[in-house]
């Protein structure tokens, strides 16, 4: 059938109010955006939501939520569609579940080209076919011009919990050892890197990755894994926080075990941020029973994802419920709460 | 990192801690106040006072720029953006210090302020450039070490004949802090410090002789001292000595970095166009005699105050606030009522609060474990 429909010109055309209106412009962009790329059985219905069956035997399932507005929206490493897509995956995945669909919501603001449109709709694509997740329904809005920053997606996934697998800080008990998979503040690092009057030359790249492989590897190697979380937003000091709050339990870590690359910790250095802090896209940290903690950094260490990954600290008891760190000087401190946005300082 | 993981050895860090610990008396306590709080940051974040025999006790200074500026001065800058309409650049430490009527710049930037945070000065003549019909000012802040790229800009301005451009000018000198401190004694051989670890950035500018007259005068030791924690426990072993010894001199070890003289360029360039004020208010310490600068009156035209109009109207520190008593050595953070409990950093209440470099801020982010009983 001749659809007598202009092609969208993804070299040269902008989003325009149209594309959210729900007429046949709104029609059109989902059709050859993204129904063309996020192609699956599901979407292919075309109806107002997804309709799916459960895996033989799936008892309880996990859902997660993750809003997207990273500015710049490309970076070393990465863009806002693979992040998008990762985020919401190892949201899933955290909970030791395996993910299997995702929804995405774009709001787009009016006037956003729509080659770089396709560039992160591509993006998310591959990202979710690689990690082997179908995005099977979503929503576009578009804003006036001003009134959004190009594009925010928000992405929703909802995967299937093994059997017998139950991770959180409840079970995190005085003794467990902390690990994390790899090298810390790759991605905050990249994107500050691109910030508008702030740019400075460097190679490292977002980290940005889904998990789940990860941590299917680890359940499999560690019955006693206690809880997982990726240390996003505030970094793996963030995560050791909520953490000791949520088990009442003290942390204990130790500065020379953290993995940071030179690269990194020279360019918190210079702009007098703290690499414990800085956010994270494709790392996990983990507690797990101490006996139990060896074999699990053997197994990590045998993933791609995982290669760098160490015993950084021990739960310990303390009813203050402290995060401290042994610091490689010698010394002791304590890791606190970030205290409003972690901002540069002058001297 | 080359040039910085060798200032930061725990190897070399326990060997100096015993060399402290074999020089200290124990028959005597020493007090030794850090002026700088780039010193007081690296004494905290690498938990240096663990390596310290008890009874030699770090008092954390007044040297943090942030901390000390006070709530007036803010106000001022907040009433630029919004009641003059101008675009207001600032380094970013100064955003969340708390203004008076619950405001900060970074609240005054929510309200649609246009507060802009630049990490140089340069920064904010180049938005100048860029926003020809705009105003633009820069709130200007710190000591001798931020003082001369502000003068650096002011001469660019001049020269540029950029009519769009000043500057709010709150910098402030460290010497005529550290005499302020000597004297809040009516006998200054009663205070409570035996020797200052001297600032390591502001004398690469001033130089060690400004400390001169000051050991003279007070017959107090001062170690000038670079920022990193090698260099800071090396600094606390040759005051320990010169204690010991009855000396009071300037000794340098930050001799990678600073001379004598400083840098005479960076001098010449703040004395054409800075002069002294007769007095300053410094946040927990009060009027400051001689101990701030203003825009020479050939630079008048790039002066915000004279520009705009901006008067400036003292806002008194929170009555159970003790942070005076803690920058003068006489008390520490957790004697203070409000510390931990009213006063944190994530509403600070006191100059020591404001900044992650004030004593009470570093005292509570990163050695709080310390106060808690077991």
């Amino acid at each position: 059938m001749t659809s007598y429909i202009r092609p969208l010109d993804f070299r040269n055309g902008r989003v325009d109010l149209s594309h959210g209106s729900g007429g046949r412009a709104m029609a059109q962009l989902i059709d050859e955006l993204f129904a063309r790329h996020f192609a699956n059985e599901i979407l292919a219905e075309q109806a107002d939501g997804a309709c799916f069956a459960l895996p033989a035997g799936a008892g309880r399932m996990v859902m997660a939520t993750d809003s997207h507005v990273v500015s710049p929206l490309f970076f070393p490493g990465g863009d806002i569609g693979a992040l998008s897509v990762h985020g919401t995956i190892n949201d899933v995945a955290m909970m030791g579940a395996r993910p299997l669909y995702l929804s995405a919501s774009f709001i787009l603001e009016e006037g956003f080209p729509l080659a770089e449109l396709l560039r992160i709709v591509k993006s998310m694509a591959q990202a979710a076919r690689e990690a082997g997740v179908a995005i099977v329904t979503g929503d576009t809005k578009v804003v006036e011009a001003g009134k959004g920053d190009g594009v925010f997606i928000t992405t929703t996934g909802i995967g299937v919990m093994p059997e017998g697998v139950t991770l959180g800080a409840g079970r995190i008990a005085v003794g467990d050892r902390i690990l994390v998979s790899g090298m810390l503040g790759d991605h905050g690092v990249a994107i500050m890197s691109h910030r508008e009057n702030l740019t400075f030359e460097t190679t490292i790249q977002s980290d940005t990755a889904a998990l789940h492989g990860l941590v299917a590897t680890m359940l499999a190697a560690a019955p006693e894994l206690h809880a997982l979380r990726d240390p996003t937003r505030g970094g793996l000091a963030t995560v050791l926080n909520e953490f000791a709050k949520a088990s009442g339990h003290g942390m204990l870590i130790h500065e020379k075990a953290i993995p940071v690359r030179s690269e990194v910790a020279a360019a918190c250095e210079l702009l007098g941020l703290d690499p414990l802090y800085v956010a994270n896209e494709g790392k996990l940290v983990a507690f797990c029973a101490a006996p139990d903690a060896d074999a699990l950094l053997a197994a990590m260490r045998a993933h791609p994802l995982g290669r760098d990954a160490a015993i950084v600290g021990e739960v310990i008891a303390d009813p203050h419920a402290f995060v401290q760190m042994q610091t490689a000087f010698g010394g002791r401190r304590m890791v606190d709460w970030l205290t409003g946005e972690q901002l540069p300082r002058i001297c | 990192m080359k040039y910085i993981d060798e200032f930061r050895d725990g190897d070399l860090a326990r060997g100096l801690a015993n060399a402290i610990a074999d020089a200290a008396d124990p028959a005597r306590g020493y007090r030794l106040m850090e002026f700088c709080g780039g010193h007081t940051h690296a004494i905290s974040r690498y938990g240096l006072q663990d390596l310290l025999p008890a009874n030699v006790r770090m008092i954390h200074g007044p040297g943090c720029p942030v901390c000390v500026l006070p709530i007036g001065r803010i106000d001022s800058a907040i009433a630029l953006a919004t009641e003059h309409d101008v675009i207001l650049c600032t380094y970013a430490d100064t955003l969340r210090v708390p203004a008076s009527g619950g405001l900060s710049l970074l609240k005054a930037k929510a309200q649609g302020a246009d507060i802009r945070m630049v990490y140089s000065c340069a920064d904010a003549l180049r938005i100048a450039q860029d926003n020809p019909q705009r105003e633009v000012v820069f709130f200007a802040i710190g000591f001798e070490t931020t003082t001369p790229p502000t003068a650096a800009i002011l001469l660019q301005a001049a020269q540029l004949g950029l009519g769009n451009f000043s500057v709010l000018c709150n910098h402030v000198l460290t010497p005529a802090a550290m005499v302020h401190i000597m004297e809040s004694e009516r006998d200054p051989a009663a205070v409570a410090i035996d020797g200052f670890v001297g600032p390591a950035h502001v004398s690469t500018v001033i130089g060690s002789a400004p400390y001169e007259a000051f050991v003279a005068r007070y017959r107090r030791p001062v170690v000038i001292a670079g920022f990193e924690p090698l260099d800071v426990m090396q600094s606390i072993l040759m005051l320990v000595r010169q204690v010991n010894e009855g000396r009071a001199q300037v000794e340098n070890e930050f001799t990678r970095a600073v001379t004598r003289e400083g840098n005479r360029k960076a001098q010449a360039m703040c004395e054409q166009v800075f002069t002294l004020r007769d007095s300053f208010d410094w946040r927990g310490l009060g009027e400051v005699p001689h101990s701030a600068l203003q825009i020479r009156p050939e630079f008048a035209q790039f002066d915000a105050e004279l520009r705009y109009g901006v008067g400036y109207r003292q806002v008194p520190d929170h009555k159970a606030c003790e942070c005076a008593a803690i920058l003068r050595g006489h008390k520490q953070p957790a004697d203070c009522k409000v510390f931990g409990t009213v006063c944190t950093p994530d509403h600070p209440i006191g100059a020591c609060m404001v900044s992650s470099e004030g004593a009470c801020a570093a005292h509570y982010t990163y050695g709080r474990f310390r106060l808690q009983p077991e």
